[in-house]
């Protein structure tokens, strides 16, 4: 089975990216597929690689940038959520002429037709949400 | 939303779905109501079976008279009336929500169709993707 996942809320003030990550992690230790990530509202607040938890907390940006890089898994991040929250990878800071970028690894920022893209070709979208 | 638009559907060339956007919050006090509407405007360049629901608080979005002025936020509520002209012409309201809020199909500023929650979850029974927000 091929899934699509929607992360519509931050990491720590709601569950919604700790469901996702988990049931990220049992989708793929079924041996089903992963056709994309999306990040979007609060979501892609995931993405900020300045994230700094508290030493005995998970660490969800961490752990996220572990997925993408052990499984290859797309992670994709609004653009329109993304500028509105302060997300910026290298080509934003260039464009919209900030001094700094954000955006952690194994992450890439894109357009809203990924995520219906996603609906189309994944054969299950699951959204979490608030 | 010039990046969002550039994007193009050549990867999905010939599968056509049924898009159910599900909208259950207030238009203002958060961004989810706005953001919805950013998804249904880029989505229609996909060519795809698309409806869009308004339940909850979510038929406050389709209040007439809105003023935001106090609130310092833009009234995006003339965009659903845009809808339209990208063939998003499938909006449905739930009766029970339109009715518990006290408001009637005169008070929206689109027409839509109005089904009762039993009607709504037969008809989201036969989509293939449910977009909650």
């Amino acid at each position: 089975m091929k899934f699509g996942i929607v992360i519509n809320e931050g990491p720590y003030q709601h569950q919604s990216s700790d469901s996702a990550l988990q049931f990220a992690k049992a989708v793929l230790s079924c041996g089903h597929e992963i056709q994309r990530i999306f990040f979007y509202h609060d979501g892609v607040n995931n993405a900020t690689r300045l994230t700094t938890p508290p030493q005995d907390d998970r660490h969800l940006q961490q752990q996220w940038t572990q997925l993408a890089q052990d499984h290859g898994v797309d992670l994709v991040v609004c653009v329109a959520a993304a500028q509105r929250r302060g997300i910026v990878d290298v080509d934003q800071m260039k464009r919209n002429g900030k001094d700094a970028h954000n955006l952690a690894p194994g992450f890439r920022i894109s357009g809203l037709g990924q995520l219906i893209e996603t609906a189309i070709e994944a054969e299950r979208l699951i959204v979490f949400g608030d | 939303m010039s990046d969002e638009l550039t994007q193009d559907d050549d990867y999905t060339d010939g599968i056509v779905k049924k898009l159910m956007y599900v909208n259950r919050r207030a238009p203002h006090g958060t961004i989810y109501a706005l953001e919805a509407l950013e998804v249904v405007l880029v989505g229609a360049a996909f060519d795809q079976d698309v409806s869009v629901v308004f339940m909850d608080d979510g038929v406050y979005q389709l209040k007439k008279g809105q003023d935001t002025k106090d609130l310092g936020v833009k009234n995006f509520s003339p965009a659903y009336r845009a809808l339209e002209m990208y063939d998003v012409e499938k909006l449905y309201v739930e009766k029970e929500s339109m009715e518990a809020r006290n408001l009637t199909v005169d008070d929206l500023v689109v027409p839509v169709e109005v089904l009762s929650a039993h009607e709504l979850g037969e008809l989201m029974d036969t989509q293939d993707v449910l977009f909650n927000f």
